[in-house]
């Protein structure tokens, strides 16, 4: 390195120079404990008695933040107690959600049903909230099923679900007389008829890893079942078993339907794509059409059931994954996060969230269908008339396998769907490891 | 001034190195100063300890289990290094990817930027132009570069595609895993270009003419003169730069973080480890095998550099 040679004994200047570099040192030195000092200082607020309840929200986008905002403050006016919402990144939320629970998380915060929720609570991250269920109305046995931990307690309180299906417009298959496919022949022969039309038939972005998910899930549950679907995803069945490499052959089957270069788009410009009417059909769930259409072209959007691969299952599953509460078993405020989760489970609470955010469905069976719109409506029969209802492969498996391996295969398949073999041979190896570190 | 410590002296010294003359005589230590001593000495070494090599031991100590942040540390003896090594996927095309960064930023970038560091010396029109203009992109985040490079490069609606006119059949240079990772690298030079420049061209200041002419009075032409006079002048930036290039290339990661999280062909160590620890149900213990494998790539950069350092030390 360059050594200052030149440097005489200048003492006076080196103190000079130390001098100054000490006071912003010591400065530098405040401003850091102030950095470590602030959120202490936060967390400190939250504390004091008489202070309502904190809750910690995913909801970063606009729409459900404002949708979530008039909730709280409904129940605020009618309770008289405040909410705290600390809302964080979507993404940063999921992320960090295990340093997160072990930390000082918020009284109640915002998560999923199902497995992804059944995993924290084997952690003995969540409190147990059984006593309040016995209070709850107007939920379906299903419903209650997806908000039990495997311990048979509850541990969820369930807001909002929104299916998944095939979705397409309107207009285009007026015009253009495709009819909706019963069974996947049809389907097949309509993507066929599509191409043919100069339409490109289904579109996809898979550049987050997770809107792919639900075109393997569906293929899944028609041709193998819900319960292998499940079983799968539990780690219970081979991922090289011949009904595996069945689903991702049905579905190399329809690659060449699909928009190509998939792993590079995102699913906004998938969902504008179908909605500009270059693409005829999306495997999507209902917010993610419902986002990118405009208020005058909703109207337009419509969805059909993912068609029946084998007649034994039909169609009878849907893919409706529940969005909902927790509440931490670090929870500070125990008697305030309970008044709160009991109102969030009532009818009411859930339709001011719609009212703002209408691309979702009430959970509660309860909550009046008057305010919802056609598509809405749909999506509720949708579900109210499933057997079986799955959450999403990142919701139904472990958070760890859906993350490091599933996001990574299926990008992978859809680049080069001609190795099955090498693919599932590697899903299986990993999975080995993954369920074994329990 | 300091024309020895250029590395070996260039020409044979006038006189005899001042070095001698320089050292101070024994000096005692009174008690202030040594109190002084143990606070400057003490609390950086306290800090380096508590903040370096006490997480570097436990990521050590915590490859070897199979913890997931939550329940109880179990042992696994070298079990995520087998796994590591022989099942996990998208390790070596990580160990790939992070070579070919090294190689592209150390073989491209950073003599491209030499080659405009020398240009931009010599004066051409404009340099201070052309200096500022390659010098921009250095003040960007690599993250911001990925986002930049996204809007450009995008299939769809990427100002790439729509200017080459290939909006019917468009190239998919970020979602073709063949592909992408030669457009990230391409934005990752544009920017350590930029970078190496900088350095060179103050280096270049500092060389003093009198060597240049020497040189051509010796009968050596331009790049006689360029790669046997003023390149080993500057050995103290050639050594920055090449530290500066071996860390940018290990650290990479905001940039294809920010353009695909690093999946689908842009896999490199540092995403792998964040992607296991940093996870909603983190693997731990298994992150930490790979951040070990980052660690020791590293340290045989970081030896090889140290031990080069020293020698050149005693020798001076």
């Amino acid at each position: 390195m360059v050594h200052s040679s030149d440097n005489g004994p200048g003492g006076c200047a080196h103190r000079a120079v130390r001098g100054v570099s000490r006071r912003s040192l010591l400065r530098g030195a405040a401003a850091g404990a102030g950095a470590v000092a602030v959120p202490a200082l936060l967390t400190a607020c939250g504390d004091g008695p008489g202070d309502g309840v904190t809750l910690g929200s995913n909801a970063s986008d606009a729409v459900p933040k404002r949708a979530y905002a008039d909730a709280f403050a409904a129940y605020e006016k009618k309770s008289k107690k405040d909410v705290k919402v600390n809302t964080v990144n979507h993404e940063n939320f999921q992320e960090n959600i295990n340093r997160y629970l072990q930390g000082t998380p918020d009284d109640v915060f915002t998560w999923f049903a199902g497995y992804r929720m059944q995993y924290f609570a084997r952690k003995g991250l969540l409190a147990d909230i059984s006593d309040l269920w016995r209070g709850f109305d107007g939920f379906s046995e299903a419903v209650r099923k997806q908000s039990t931990g495997e311990d048979g307690k509850q541990y969820f309180v369930p807001y909002y679900y929104y299916p998944w299906a095939v979705f397409h417009r309107k207009s285009v298959f007026r015009t253009r007389g495709y009819e909706i496919p019963e069974n996947f022949d049809q389907y097949r022969a309509l993507a066929r008829r599509m191409q043919k039309d100069g339409l490109t038939p289904f579109a996809l972005g898979d550049k987050e890893g997770w809107p792919a998910m639900g075109t393997f899930d569906y293929l899944d549950m028609r041709a193998n079942g819900y319960d292998f679907h499940i079983a799968l995803m539990r780690g219970e069945k081979s991922w090289t078993s011949p009904q595996v490499r069945q689903v991702f052959d049905l579905w190399r089957g329809l690659l060449p339907y699909h928009q190509k270069g998939a792993n590079g788009r995102t699913w906004q410009e998938a969902a504008q794509s179908l909605q500009q009417k270059k693409t005829g059909m999306a495997v999507l769930g209902l917010p993610h059409p419902g986002q990118q259409f405009t208020a005058e072209n909703r109207a337009d959007l419509d969805f059909f059931p993912f068609p029946e691969i084998d007649p034994a299952f039909g169609k009878e599953a849907v893919e409706a994954p529940v969005d909902g509460f927790l509440m931490a078993k670090k929870a500070r405020n125990r008697a305030a996060a309970e008044d709160l989760l009991k109102y969030l489970a009532t009818p009411q609470a859930e339709l001011i969230y719609l009212k703002s955010d209408p691309n979702n469905v009430a959970v509660n069976s309860r909550a009046g269908t008057g305010s919802y719109d056609a598509l809405q409506k749909k999506a509720a029969r949708l579900v109210s008339g499933a057997r079986q209802i799955s959450q999403f492969m990142d919701r139904d498996t472990r958070p760890d396998f859906a993350s490091t391996v599933l996001i990574q295969a299926i990008q992978q398949f859809i680049g080069d769907p001609d190795d099955i073999d090498g693919l599932v041979n590697g899903i299986e190896r990993q999975k080995k490891q993954i369920f074994a570190a329990d | 001034m300091n024309r020895t410590t250029g590395g070996r002296p260039v020409t044979p010294p006038k006189t005899v190195a001042p070095r001698p003359a320089r050292r101070r005589g024994p000096r005692r230590h009174t008690r202030r100063d040594l109190a002084v001593l143990c606070v400057l000495l003490g609390l950086p070494v306290l800090l380096d300890l508590a903040l370096v090599w006490g997480p570097t031991l436990a990521s050590v100590a915590l490859s070897f289990t199979t913890w997931d942040g939550v329940g109880d540390i179990r042992w696994a003896g070298l079990g995520n290094y087998a796994d590591l090594f022989a099942d996990y996927p998208r390790f070596w095309p990580a160990v790939r990817n992070n070579l070919l960064w090294l190689a592209a930023l150390g073989l491209l970038a950073t003599p491209f930027g030499l080659l405009l560091a020398v240009l931009i010396d010599r004066g051409v029109r404009f340099s201070r132009f052309y200096q500022s203009t390659l010098y921009m992109p250095v003040v960007l985040s690599l993250a911001v570069v990925g986002f930049i490079a996204q809007l450009i490069l995008s299939r769809d609606q990427g100002a790439l595609n729509a200017l080459l006119g290939r909006q019917d059949n468009p190239v998919d240079w970020l979602g073709d895993p063949d592909l992408n990772i030669w457009m990230v690298l391409l934005a990752a030079c544009w920017r350590h270009t930029g970078y190496v420049m900088i350095l060179y061209l103050a280096g270049l200041k500092s060389v003093d003419p009198e060597l240049k002419e020497a040189a051509a009075i010796d009968g050596a032409n331009e790049r006689q003169a360029f790669f046997r006079v003023v390149l080993p002048a500057l050995r103290p930036v050639n050594v920055i730069v090449g530290v500066i290039t071996v860390i940018e290339a290990l650290r990479a990661f905001d940039i294809v973080y920010a353009v695909n999280k690093g999946r689908n062909g842009l896999e490199l160590l540092s995403v792998l480890v964040t992607d296991n620890i940093i996870g909603e149900a983190s693997r731990i213990g298994f992150g930490s095998a790979i951040a070990v494998v980052l660690l020791l790539v590293s340290l045989g950069f970081i030896i090889t550099y140290l031990v080069q350092e020293l020698r050149g030390e005693q020798r001076r």
